[in-house]
Parts: structure tokens; C-alpha cells; sequence
């Protein structure tokens, strides 16, 4: 069957796609976007976390046929899209579409209006590739510099998907998240080399950056050093 | 294989009909597990992420006002939208995998599964829950502790599909408790959801993966019903709540398996069962409704 999708702000059409076939198997063997990673393609592992419509998925997960019509952005078009837009279009998104903030965990807020229909409460709009101003010389996001800067990239398997989905993170976060939420939004994602420590310093200072303005300048002493989580490498 | 992909609600229930033997697929999250680990390949995908109806939640009109959830709703928005109405429910949705699978999966996934290591289905057996199956023929409202029959199966006929699940909003305090090897990413050992309704002085409960289904505890709930000291609001017995712990423990049949021991299943359930009981007792004799507020599962 054909999928036709948007990836990365770019229309794209798959040919000759098996019905039981996975999203992530499109984009990485049919659409020439190996960001990312098949390793465990039962969800456990987080490697392939995309966004689907402006939320983190297991694109192992996701019947490619699913994504027809959809929007994935992949960690290759993250740099793309900006923290700090992502946010103020996240959070213009949900207020609309349910009248709920992410995060809230209560229903008190909810009131007794109906849920939204058309879902995506939390979604982080992708729309504002143009325009946006996050990429510097070197081509990468916030997030994904802060992974070089902290050294939070050993073997590099999983660093993909956790960097979609510390972007997530930090695209919904209204400060800088405790090391507690950090850690509840990447326990889906799993290290091998277990080199956690400087992935949530990582973590830590991309949050710190797009709090404090999306991106300090060259040279500035960042508000969270790397490596000061303790570093035992 | 073919992927079907209807566009309305009437156009799922006529594919529905005309292909039984088509898998319904809405987050993927466990299907599309199986196709690939080619641990089985169905004849059909009817997906019903287009179904935009599905993605809902609303009151119902009965005489006493249930929450008709969306078979579309996943984990995270029930999380977000419905945690103070059920928070008992809300509590097991938040040791579901990961973020990225509370984003996908829903109830009425867990439901057509019918795992009986599934987290959704102790709360919906301790709150009551109705389970709504429809096909061309019409609508049916099953009972949520009539709806497993065996081991991942239930009471679906081969032309139904589940358009949503009705919860009764809490009345009291509610508590699911988990036992598993970490906090996140973890299919339960064995887990116990309890639903204390002081108005009518009853008690829910539903043991998970304890058992070839989820299942109530019913002589643990009449045990309950009659002992609890309802009006006193004093401190709980502590030899009324181990009772409650045995017999929530003999309402199990487990076995061993990779994940655990049936002797182990038994204990930690007698162990959980107490426990929960005593944090919504704790929670009631406060006058305060209970678990609403947990930002996450509780792990024992």
C-alpha cells in the first residue's frame, strides 16, 4: 500500500508498504531517515521515539498505515523547530483543544465539559520550521548541543530517541524540570552503556537554556555545568 | 494482510462485520508487538485512529451520571483529564510502560487484549465498570467481571468492537497498588486495585495477573462490607485488615511464571490488599476522597 506523511515540515510518500509494517521501518528503510533506532521494536527500549502529531511516540509501535495523513517530526528535524516556539505553540494547542494544561493531573480543572474529540490535549505543535531561529553553525538543536556539551553520547544507540524526548520534555516544562520528572519522562528510554548521569545533565542544561532564553551565548557559563551530576566515567 | 481504515464509527462496525476476523488497532501498542516479533499475524488491521468519536469522553445519562470514555482515549489524557474522577483508574494508568506508551495506549486496548497482567482492569473491576460492545447488530453493556473468560479472552463476539468503557466516578477513597521489578516499563507480577463507597458501604476490589483473568476478591469484599466500622472514623483494626489480606490472597489462583511465583503472587497480594486498604481507610476517616491527588503510582 502507499503512506503518504509529513515528515520533518516535508510532504513524503512511501510505495509497496507492508500492511503489518512499522513506522519506523518506513522511515528508516523506505524514506532514507535512519535517526531513529530499531533495537527492541516492542516499545521497551524508546530507540525510536519520533513525534507523531506533536507527541512522543514508539514509532516501532505505530502501523505505518497509521501515519497516513500525520505529521513525525524525527530527531533529524528537530533542529528545525525551536524550544521556545514549540512551547508557546504546545501550550496555545492544548488550551484550545480541551481547555487543559498538560501536566495537570487532577480532573478538578477538567470541570464537567467533555473531553475533546479530536484528542492531542498535550500536543506540541510542529508547524514553525520557518522562520524559527534555534540552529546555529553547527546544524544542531539545543538539546542535541547539550548532548555533545555534557558528554551524555557513549555507543550513540539510544541518544535519538532521548533526545526527542527530553525535547518533549523541555518543550512542555514551564521551568526547569526536578531530576524526579526527568526521570519519569525517559523511563521509557533505556541506555546500555548506562550512562544516565551525564544524559541528565544534559537534560538539565538544555532546560536551564530554554528557560533562560533558548540558547545562551558563546561563551557564557551555562547555568547548569555539565557534569555536575558527578561524573564517573 | 489488509489495513482497513474506516472513517466514521458506522464505517468500522460494517468492516467489523463483513471482516471478523480483522485485528482492531488503536494505540498498537501490544498488536503491533506481535506482528513484529512475528508472534502472530493477523488477517486484517482495522485501524480506528481516524475515528475521531472514539478519542472522547463524556457523562452518560443514566439516573446516576457514569464517564463514558472513548475507546480513542489513551493512558495520558486519561491521566490528565479524568484523574480526579478516577483516580483509582488514573493511578494504574500511570505505571502503564512508558510516556511514550501511556501517548498511544488506551483502556479499550488493555480490554480487547483481556491480559490478565493488564493494569487498567483491577480498577475497572473494584469501581464497577460497564464495557460498551457494539456491532451492526446492536449495543451491548457488559459487565466489566463478566467480560474476561479466559486467559487473554473475553466476551467480544467476533463483529464487536468496544466503543467505550462507563466508569463510575469515585465515591470515596481508591487505591491500585503494583508489584514489579522497577517503577517504569514493567508488566505486573500481581496488582490490586481497591474502591472503598462509604454512601452505600461497599467495597470494590480487583486482584491483576493473579489468576488466568482479572477478577474480584467478592468474599474479601463482603468481609468488608459488614466489618468496617463505617460511621466511627476511628483508626483501622489491624486484624480486620489482615483478614481482608488473606481473603483478597485466597480469591487468587496464580502461577509461576518467568515473572513470578504463584507462593509469591499470593503473599504479595495478601501484602497490597492490606496496605491499600489501609491508606484509603486513613484517607476516609480524613473525610478526604483519596488518591486524587497522587502525582504517581504508589510502589510498595
Amino acid at each position: 500500500m502507499r503512506v503518504n506523511v509529513s515528515v520533518n515540515g516535508q510532504a513524503m510518500t512511501a510505495d509497496d508498504v507492508w500492511e503489518g509494517e512499522s513506522l519506523l521501518y518506513v522511515l528508516r528503510e523506505r524514506l532514507g531517515l535512519p535517526g531513529a533506532k530499531n533495537a527492541c521494536e516492542q516499545g521497551e527500549c524508546g530507540s525510536c521515539t519520533v513525534y507523531l502529531d506533536g507527541i512522543t511516540v514508539c514509532a516501532c509501535l505505530v502501523a505505518a498505515g497509521q501515519a497516513e495523513g500525520r505529521e513525525v517530526v524525527t530527531v533529524e528535524g528537530l533542529p528545525s523547530v525551536s524550544i521556545a516556539t514549540a512551547v508557546a505553540a504546545g501550550t496555545a494547542v492544548s488550551a484550545v483543544s480541551a481547555g487543559v494544561s498538560p501536566g495537570v493531573l487532577t480532573g478538578d480543572t477538567a470541570g464537567d465539559t467533555a473531553g475533546d474529540t479530536a484528542g492531542d490535549t498535550a500536543g506540541v505543535s510542529m508547524g514553525v520550521s520557518v522562520g524559527a531561529e534555534p540552529v546555529s553553525g553547527d546544524g544542531l538543536d539545543e538539546v542535541q548541543r547539550c548532548f555533545v556539551e555534557a558528554g551524555a553520547v557513549q555507543c550513540g544507540f539510544c541518544t535519538p530517541g532521548l533526545v526527542v524526548q527530553a525535547h518533549s520534555l523541555i518543550a512542555r516544562a514551564s521551568g526547569v524540570p526536578q531530576d524526579a520528572e526527568i526521570r519519569e519522562a525517559l523511563a521509557g528510554n533505556l541506555c546500555r552503556c548506562t550512562g544516565y548521569e551525564k544524559i541528565l545533565d544534559a537534560v538539565r542544561l538544555a532546560a536551564a537554556r530554554a528557560l533562560a532564553g533558548n540558547g545562551a551565548a558563546p561563551g557564557s557559563s551555562p547555568l547548569v555545568p555539565p557534569g555536575q551530576g558527578g561524573s564517573r566515567d | 494482510m489488509d489495513f482497513l481504515r474506516p472513517a466514521t464509527w458506522e464505517e468500522a462496525l460494517a468492516m467489523k462485520a463483513a471482516r471478523p476476523d480483522a485485528t482492531p488497532i488503536q494505540g498498537g501498542t501490544d498488536v503491533m508487538v506481535e506482528i513484529n516479533l512475528d508472534k502472530g499475524r493477523p488477517a486484517a488491521l482495522l485501524d480506528l485512529n481516524p475515528v475521531a468519536e472514539l478519542a472522547g469522553w463524556a457523562w452518560t445519562e443514566d439516573a446516576a451520571p457514569m464517564l463514558r470514555v472513548g475507546a480513542g482515549v489513551t493512558y495520558a489524557r486519561l491521566i490528565a483529564e479524568l484523574g480526579g474522577r478516577l483516580p483509582g483508574l488514573a493511578q494504574a494508568s500511570r505505571t502503564v510502560g512508558s510516556p511514550q506508551i501511556r501517548n498511544r495506549g488506551t483502556l479499550a486496548g488493555n480490554l480487547g487484549a483481556a491480559s490478565p497482567a493488564g493494569d487498567g482492569h483491577p480498577p475497572l473491576l473494584a469501581s464497577g465498570a460497564l464495557v460498551e460492545a457494539v456491532s451492526v447488530r446492536g449495543t451491548r453493556l457488559i459487565p466489566i467481571a463478566e467480560f474476561y473468560t479466559g486467559v487473554k479472552r473475553n466476551a467480544l463476539e467476533a463483529d464487536e468492537l468496544i466503543r467505550a468503557v462507563h466508569v463510575p466516578p469515585a465515591t470515596g477513597p481508591q487505591y491500585f497498588a503494583k508489584i514489579g521489578t522497577r517503577n517504569a516499563m514493567v508488566i505486573a507480577v500481581c496488582s490490586f486495585a481497591i474502591a472503598l463507597r462509604p454512601g452505600e458501604r461497599r467495597v470494590g476490589t480487583g486482584i491483576g495477573s493473579a489468576a488466568p483473568t482479572p477478577r474480584r476478591a467478592y468474599a474479601a469484599e463482603e468481609f468488608l462490607a459488614e466489618e468496617l466500622d463505617w460511621d466511627g472514623r476511628g483508626p483501622l483494626d489491624p486484624a480486620l485488615a489482615r483478614r481482608f489480606g488473606e481473603l483478597v490472597a485466597e480469591a487468587a489462583s496464580p502461577i509461576d511464571d518467568v515473572r513470578g511465583q504463584a507462593a509469591y503472587r499470593r503473599h504479595a497480594l495478601g501484602v497490597m490488599a492490606r496496605r491499600a486498604l489501609g491508606w484509603a481507610w486513613t484517607d476516609h476517616t480524613a473525610g478526604r476522597a483519596g488518591g486524587a491527588s497522587e502525582g504517581t503510582g504508589l510502589s510498595l
